[in-house]
């Protein structure tokens, strides 16, 4: 076994590096932001915090997959500025603090699944399909982005977002079951049932 | 008539479009499939959506300034890599437009990065990314993670890899001598994507842990145990290994010397 040397060879990480790591996803990176916060101008704010994020956390990525690498630090920025507009906006219209860290956020948008009209209009073809996943819970929507329009395993969203694998599963399930057109309440009553019954 | 049988069916015939099923798996859902109509429909429905979301839904791509703003910022920032990691959004705007040290900046900035980068290597990382890898070993032997692909046959498990890794794990099997290649799978530890493959010697499971060697982590020991269980590591042709397993230290050690003698 040869140990590294500690010298002239073992150069930091620098700019020219960090670019090439980072630049190539910047669509991604811009993309999942816009997705979670919707809205183009504080996507733009945190894909900068991410970046600035990225740099520091620099030194900590060891090579591997940058994309996964720069979209877990997008998504907690992005997290991080749906609180803060959450308590700059909302601060008068509930007592609530902080929210927890472990699901910040996630569920106070109400399940479209939930509301009869959206539902009704969403199988009448009233609601196009991009504002009915933007209506989507947070913690759905994510997952529903990472594995559709970034195509990334089962294993990288929920390293991406935090959750084990079985939870991606489900949440991708609930997201799809969501948004796909013909399913008629009474499907997902027992699907309710169903689920609810099963440990 | 939608049982219990078929809500467990729906998540594995979307793992199936998902393309994360095995081949056994993906086949037991295909069995399914000839016999169920409701979970057919639910196959089809679920690949329209796919589809559907894929065509209509629109992929946000960054603004040129947006891009610019970044590329900006790994020029300029480069330098304070070594300060807190969480900075107001606002202050670095404002030192963009601040006067900067001039030609000097670029020397700063290697002496910045290069002090930061002697305080991670004089730390104990080595030891850290040692319990990191036990864990992993750990938790792999929870039902169910231990293996995505479960094959004896190097020459199955090696291109099993391809496209799933970014780089191409050497595989070896030891069946003659003992020491049998039961599969693989990929893992994620520290960051890093890193291929997993599993090896048995009598009851005991072995886990070889392989990716490309940076260097960074090597700094610990280089054998030893960690909550009862054994660990050697070495690196070679650009790769870092990490065998770990229950089994004892000089069995270890022999298998190690077997990759490395082949």
């Amino acid at each position: 076994m040869t140990l590294p040397e500690i010298g002239p060879g073992a150069t930091g990480p620098g700019a020219t590096e960090f670019e090439q790591v980072v630049l190539p996803y910047l669509d991604a990176a811009y993309n999942l932001a816009r997705w979670l916060v919707g809205d183009a101008t504080l996507a733009d704010d945190v894909v900068q915090d991410a970046a600035l994020r990225a740099l520091g956390y620099f030194r900590s990525y060891r090579g591997g997959d940058a994309r996964a690498w720069l979209l877990r630090i997008v998504r907690n920025a992005a997290y991080d500025a749906l609180a803060v507009r959450k308590r700059n906006g909302a601060a008068s219209l509930d007592g609530a603090g902080p929210e927890t860290d472990d699901e910040p956020l996630a569920l106070r948008v109400p399940d479209p699944a939930d509301d009869p009209e959206a539902t009704l209009a969403r199988r009448q073809g009233l609601v196009l399909l991009d504002q009915a996943l933007a209506a989507l819970p947070l913690e759905l929507r994510e997952c529903l982005v990472l594995r559709e329009l970034e195509e990334l395993s089962y294993k990288e969203i929920g390293h991406i977002t935090g959750v084990p694998i079985g939870t991606v599963m489900s949440r991708l399930w609930r997201a799809r079951r969501a948004l796909m057109p013909q399913q008629t309440k009474e499907d997902q009553a027992k699907e309710g049932r169903a689920e609810g019954g099963t440990p | 008539m939608k049982g219990d049988g078929c809500a467990e069916m729906r998540l594995l015939i979307q793992a199936d479009m998902d393309g994360e099923l095995r081949p056994a798996e993906a086949a037991r859902v295909g069995a399914h499939l000839e016999t169920c109509a409701d979970c057919t429909e639910t196959q089809a429905r679920l690949t329209a959506l796919s589809e559907q979301l894929r065509r209509e839904v629109p992929y946000h791509t960054a603004s040129a300034a947006l891009r610019a703003r970044v590329a900006a910022l790994a020029m300029s920032e480069a330098p304070t890599v070594a300060r807190a990691v969480t900075v107001p959004r606002a202050s670095w705007w404002q030192r963009l437009s601040r006067p900067r040290l001039g030609p000097l900046a670029p020397f700063g900035a290697g002496f910045a990065i290069a002090a930061c980068l002697a305080l991670v290597l004089v730390l104990p990382r080595g030891d850290g990314l040692t319990d990191t890898v036990v864990a992993g070993h750990i938790r792999a032997l929870q039902p169910g993670h231990l293996m995505d692909v479960v094959s004896t046959d190097q020459h199955t498990v090696k291109p099993w890899f391809d496209g799933r890794l970014t780089f191409a794990p050497p595989v070896k099997d030891f069946k003659a001598v003992g020491f049998p290649l039961e599969g693989a799978r990929l893992d994620y530890l520290a960051d890093r994507q890193v291929a997993a493959l599993v090896y048995q010697r009598q009851q005991h499971l072995i886990d070889l842990f392989v990716w490309p060697d940076d260097g960074h982590f090597d700094h610990g020991p280089a054998e030893g145990s960690r909550s009862g269980y054994n660990f050697l590591r070495w690196s070679r042709d650009g790769m870092a290994f990490w065998a770990v397993s229950d089994l004892n230290a000089p069995e270890l050690a022999d298998f190690v010397r077997l990759w490395q003698a082949n």
